[in-house]
């Protein structure tokens, strides 16, 4: 098990994820990636800011109150569109310090151009 | 006398009107077929009508009318004028959205020259998939023939995520293949079809697709708008030429971390606003930019 690298880790989790979600045994899961939810609204992200550490995988979780939005993190290119009721997930490493804007970039509403955040990294 | 005086300078040294003078030409050794061929347009963007900002724009319900009184005054017109999108400012609601597109459209009718191209911009038509835009100014994307020059309008906004699409790019790739090689090809768009900034949103999702398709031809020019603030760069062979706008002006790509507006300055009013015009020359294939201001200081 020690053998194991990141990608297989992240693998095992799934299987225990399926495997507790079709009634098989559960065993014990590693440290998993820090999901940190965020929720999209007219024309605003709940949190808009995300603090992340550097090299530290992290997976976004975003949800919308309304309409259609979207997440886009040009700087570590990750992007999401979010659809109501259905919970999207983007995974992202940040590879540098400093702080980033994201913005919806599904066109959402009046208030569409203000709709935006930062990401801030550090070590 | 050489070959590389332009339509411009001519005018210039003739300080007449135009198309008298060009025909005068016709007679001397042969630049007159290159004369006739030059001609110029106006491009004008952004105006953003129904925008609310006295911060940005004090003088909201104004700016567009001195643009139209500025195209009016020039001393010559252009052959035709072009609005490279956000004629209106974006609103929810799809009456508002309809009273702003009349009231836009009645302020330009005041316009001169009666040959005026729109297209939209993701105000105008991302909300609804350019259902109202086409309702007043007809389709989103389209093609003329000007003088020797091909004009292709893209719409890259009416898809709410900034799509061109598969359909409207193979209507392009039809398009340019009816025509030479070696074609004069101008393109419209609203926002940048290369990646300019996409941090703040000024990228078209598929526009590498687009510039593939034209990167196979010779003489291709960009001129778009949305950035509100003149810009060119070259991808390849292919120039794209940004436009301010006549509502609000925005920063430099990439000079502060949001893409805030640009505050009013008292100091100088409407600085940062205008328009341009665009002379096409056919031999060398070239395109001169004027920027003018909205009014004159």
């Amino acid at each position: 098990m020690a053998s194991f690298n990141r990608r297989k880790l992240l693998g095992g989790l799934v299987v225990t994820a399926l495997a507790a979600a079709t009634g098989g045994i559960a065993i014990r899961s590693f440290a998993a990636e820090r999901v940190i939810p965020i929720k999209a609204r007219k024309f605003t992200y709940e949190p808009d800011e995300i603090v992340l550490k550097l090299n530290e995988p992290a997976i976004l979780e975003f949800t919308s109150a309304d309409v259609v939005m979207g997440f886009n993190a040009p700087d570590f290119k990750v992007r999401a569109t979010i659809i109501p009721g259905q919970p999207a997930r983007v995974r992202i490493v940040p590879d540098k310090t400093g702080t980033f804007v994201f913005h919806c970039d599904v066109f959402c509403g009046d208030g569409h151009e203000d709709m935006d955040g930062t990401i801030r990294v550090e070590r | 006398m050489t070959h590389s005086i332009d339509r411009r300078q001519f005018l210039k040294l003739a300080g007449l009107g135009g198309a008298v003078l060009v025909s005068g030409w016709r007679s001397s050794d042969g630049i007159a077929a290159n004369a006739e061929n030059d001609f110029y347009f106006v491009q004008l963007s952004d105006c953003h009508w129904g925008f609310e900002g006295p911060a940005q724009n004090p003088d909201a319900t104004g700016t567009l009318k001195k643009a139209v009184a500025a195209v009016n005054s020039m001393k010559e017109p252009p052959d035709f004028i072009v609005f490279t999108g956000d004629l209106t400012h974006t609103t929810e609601d799809r009456d508002i959205r309809r009273k702003r597109m009349t009231e836009f459209r009645d302020i330009v009718k005041d316009l001169k020259v009666k040959d005026v191209k729109f297209m939209p911009g993701e105000h105008d038509a991302s909300l609804d998939k350019g259902r109202a835009f086409k309702e007043f100014f007809g389709e989103t994307h389209w093609t003329f023939d000007h003088k020797g020059v091909h004009f292709i309008a893209v719409d890259n906004v009416s898809d709410p995520g900034a799509s061109i699409g598969d359909e409207q790019l193979a209507w392009l790739k039809a398009d340019l293949e009816r025509q030479p090689k070696d074609a004069r090809i101008v393109v419209f768009t609203h926002r940048p079809l290369f990646d300019l900034y996409p941090q703040w949103d000024w990228a078209t999702t598929d526009g590498a697709k687009a510039i593939e398709i034209l990167q196979a031809r010779d003489n291709v020019t960009v001129f778009y708008g949305h950035i509100h603030q003149e810009h060119h760069f070259k991808t390849g062979a292919i120039e794209h030429h940004a436009a301010k706008g006549l509502m609000f002006a925005l920063p430099a790509p990439g000079s502060q971390l949001k893409r805030t507006p640009v505050a009013w300055d008292p100091q100088a009013p409407y600085k940062g606003l205008g328009f341009r015009e665009i002379e096409a020359e056919a031999r060398p294939v070239k395109y001169d930019i004027t920027e003018l201001p909205v009014v004159k200081a």
